[in-house]
């Protein structure tokens, strides 16, 4: 008989191997995935895990890391802190086209004028979008005790409309032979959210997320605020009992989270994306939830998991390309990382006890 | 001694390099926005490319990634290909449009096929389909086939492609039939077989008889078969197994004899940039079999307007026509031309709605 039963404590080691034994796991049922599909299974998972790091063309894939891992880190890291209390902005997604908007709708108002202070101004009224977009589950959670996951959920459907309108009328190119789109903020130099060194990939945004890591860390275990978060998302009453505001916490939550994932659309708008446009969301609000859970909710942990979700991303269409894989089968992939994840995490609280059940 | 390892080296560097120039194969890169699946938009784009394969057999390796989101990810699939030694790219969607340029900057020697935007370079050129003279003959078939005089039309996102198609249909529509109306819902999506369904189902419940839509999936068409009565058009593949009703007829993207023919250009070296709009008259629009349960006589007008669309005696704008306004548009017996077609952002006159904004 194999049974479970709840560890007195929460194991710390298996906490922290979790995410490793994971990701090993992903590997070895991936492989046979693969080989499933006729390919060979060593090639594919080194195609997917080795070639973008020290492959021949590795001097192109390390900053693409970088510009797929940083809108991941900057949405998870936002999302964590919600997380860790309880608070679940579901709706990151939403928020992230809403900082995309108005960052760039900023920017574009001033075009052709080239200045200084224009950028700056995007980077406020990006990190304004998404906060609003947020404070809209948040205000009605705190007045009325609506679910935020429905409502900030629901919100990203009518940022999706709101997306495609601008892309459609008021942020479309007027020399876009009436197509969609907005102009190329690329091609707009004091809006461009340019590398900061040609080619390294690493631009504002990637900043930005180093930035959300270091803060996030302080917050957690150095500020009030942190322990406030900690505490009610561990053990409610008590958080009470010392003096904690709930109120207030759910406004900085998802206040904090929506401005960080604002951040991230406002820096992939005016930068790698560089248009407005109707497909301009890619899912990174979505992603972005399952980095924050397989980094443990922890800021580092959250960079380690967010590059290494960037990492399949692109070794996965290298893979596609070398090897002829579909694309089904790296979603399947990525989506059993998420799954062993889930799986093990039960390891964490519960242990297997092998043999039959002593009878007291 | 050293003198005869030298040659042998030599020689075998030679034979080395004769037996790489032999196995030297064209390269072609597939780009794709959704998933190849079973049908629709990249479903045809990838039969072109097997088609290639098909053609050229050895000559060619060809390389494709599915599912590639407009914006930086398809910049970055697009450059890999290019490292990887692709000597072609066939970029398969109107968002690829911006990267695909910034990609054929940093490789000068690759050539880059963009289909269905208006950005050249050098290495640069641009591809589309005349969808709408397809249309033409959807709109041709529906006024004729429609008893409630209501034809109802799924568009997918309001630019000069579908709007254009609305048209073309409607037009040609009208025509045999003074009283039909169109009535559109917009799905702004290509592909969400959920909201199609949606969309035709209210469509349906407003009493249309006829329901064309500009989006792949086949919602649409068992929304109709479920509902009875009510005919539909393939659209992108032929979709024939809703055939002979609803589906009574198809507009079919075939790429194919355009990619055969571009992928033949590099590998003789003659390629150039340019921009081919091409239209029945050159097989890249195909039409379904058009099905038994259209008359005889309607499909025998079909036939007819279908040949002449195909050798130019006649184009889908010919005025007199007036724009939506009651502007005028064309002049009595004026054709549109492609400068005008490929912005078109107004409904012609007779259309009821507006374009969203």
């Amino acid at each position: 008989m194999i049974r479970l039963e709840k560890r007195p404590q929460p194991s710390r080691a298996f906490s922290l191997a979790t995410p490793v034994l994971a990701v090993i796991a992903t590997m070895f049922f991936g492989g046979l995935l693969f080989m499933a599909l006729g390919k060979e299974p060593l090639l594919a998972i080194k195609t997917i895990f080795w070639e973008p790091l020290f492959g021949e063309f590795s001097f192109f894939y390390r900053p693409q890391l970088m510009i797929k891992g940083a809108p991941l880190v900057l949405i998870a890291i936002g999302l964590s802190l919600g997380f860790k209390a309880g608070i679940w902005n579901i709706g990151a997604e939403g928020q992230y086209i809403m900082g995309a908007l108005f960052g760039a709708g900023v920017g574009l108002a001033f075009y052709p004028a080239e200045g200084h202070y224009i950028f700056p101004l995007m980077v406020l009224a990006g990190a304004f979008g998404g906060w609003v977009w947020a404070m809209i589950p948040a205000l009605l959670k705190v007045k009325f005790g609506t679910n935020e996951i429905l409502v900030s959920l629901m919100l990203v459907y009518v940022a999706e409309q709101f997306l495609a309108s601008m892309s459609l009328g008021l942020l479309k190119n007027p020399e876009g032979f009436g197509f969609p789109g907005s102009r190329n903020l690329q091609q707009y130099e004091s809006a461009f959210n340019a590398d900061l060194i040609e080619g390294s990939g690493m631009h504002w945004g990637v900043v930005a997320a180093m930035i959300a890591v270091i803060f996030a860390y302080v917050l957690l275990s150095k500020h009030r605020l942190g322990f406030a978060i900690r505490v009610t998302g561990e053990a409610p009453r008590a958080a009470k009992f010392s003096g904690v505001n709930p109120t207030r916490l759910v406004l900085f939550c998802l206040g904090t989270s929506g401005l960080l994932a604002g951040l991230a659309g406002m820096f992939e708008v005016s930068g790698p994306a560089g248009q407005v446009t109707i497909d301009f969301n890619v899912g990174y609000g979505f992603t972005a939830i399952i980095v924050a859970f397989l980094g443990r909710l922890h800021p580092i942990g959250i960079l380690l998991a967010g590059l290494l979700m960037a990492l399949t991303y692109i070794g996965g269409d290298i893979a596609q390309s070398q090897l002829g894989l579909p694309a089904a089968a790296i979603q399947v992939f990525q989506g059993m990382l998420l799954f062993f994840l889930l799986a093990l995490d039960m390891f964490t609280n519960y242990r297997l006890r092998f043999g039959r059940t002593e009878v007291a | 001694m050293t003198l005869t390892k030298l040659l042998t080296g030599a020689a075998m560097a030679l034979g080395l390099a004769t037996t790489a120039m032999a196995e030297d194969k064209t390269k072609v890169g597939f780009v794709y926005v959704g998933p190849i699946g079973d049908g629709g938009w990249t479903h045809e784009h990838d039969k072109g490319r097997l088609a290639v394969e098909a053609e050229f057999g050895d000559k060619v390796e060809t390389v494709y990634v599915e599912s590639v989101a407009e914006g930086p990810d398809s910049e970055r699939v697009m450059t890999q290909m290019a490292l990887d030694g692709a000597d072609l790219i066939f970029t398969t969607s109107f968002g690829y449009m911006d990267p695909t340029i910034n990609v054929a900057k940093k490789f000068p020697n690759v050539k880059f096929e963009h289909a269905t935007g208006y950005k050249q370079a050098e290495n640069v050129a641009t591809y589309s389909a005349r969808f709408y003279e397809g249309r033409a003959i959807q709109g041709h078939i529906a006024g004729s086939m429609t008893e409630s005089n209501i034809i109802g039309y799924i568009g997918s996102y309001p630019i000069p492609e579908v709007i254009r198609g609305i048209n073309s249909a409607f037009i040609h529509a009208r025509k045999v039939n003074p009283d039909v109306q169109f009535k559109i819902v917009w799905a702004y999506t290509w592909f969400d077989p959920a909201k199609e369904a949606d969309a035709a189902k209210v469509l349906i419940e407003q009493g249309a008889d006829v329901v064309l839509q500009h989006t792949d999936s086949t919602a649409p068409q068992a929304a109709a078969q479920e509902a009875g009565n009510v005919i539909t058009f393939g659209q992108a593949s032929d979709m024939a197994q809703y055939g002979p009703k609803p589906r009574v007829s198809s507009i079919i993207d075939d790429w194919a004899p355009y990619y055969i023919a571009r992928t033949k250009a590099v590998m003789d070296g003659t390629w150039t940039t340019g921009n081919t709009w091409d239209g029945i008259g050159a097989g890249m629009v195909g039409i379904g079999e058009i099905s038994d349960a259209v008359p005889a006589e309607v499909k025998a007008e079909a036939l007819a307007l279908k040949a002449s669309l195909a050798d130019g005696s006649y184009h889908a704008f010919t005025g007199p026509l007036n724009k939506q306004d009651g502007t005028p548009f064309l002049a009595e017996g004026d054709t549109a031309d492609d400068g005008t077609l490929a912005g078109m952002n107004f409904y012609v006159e007779g259309i009821e709605g507006d374009i969203p904004q």
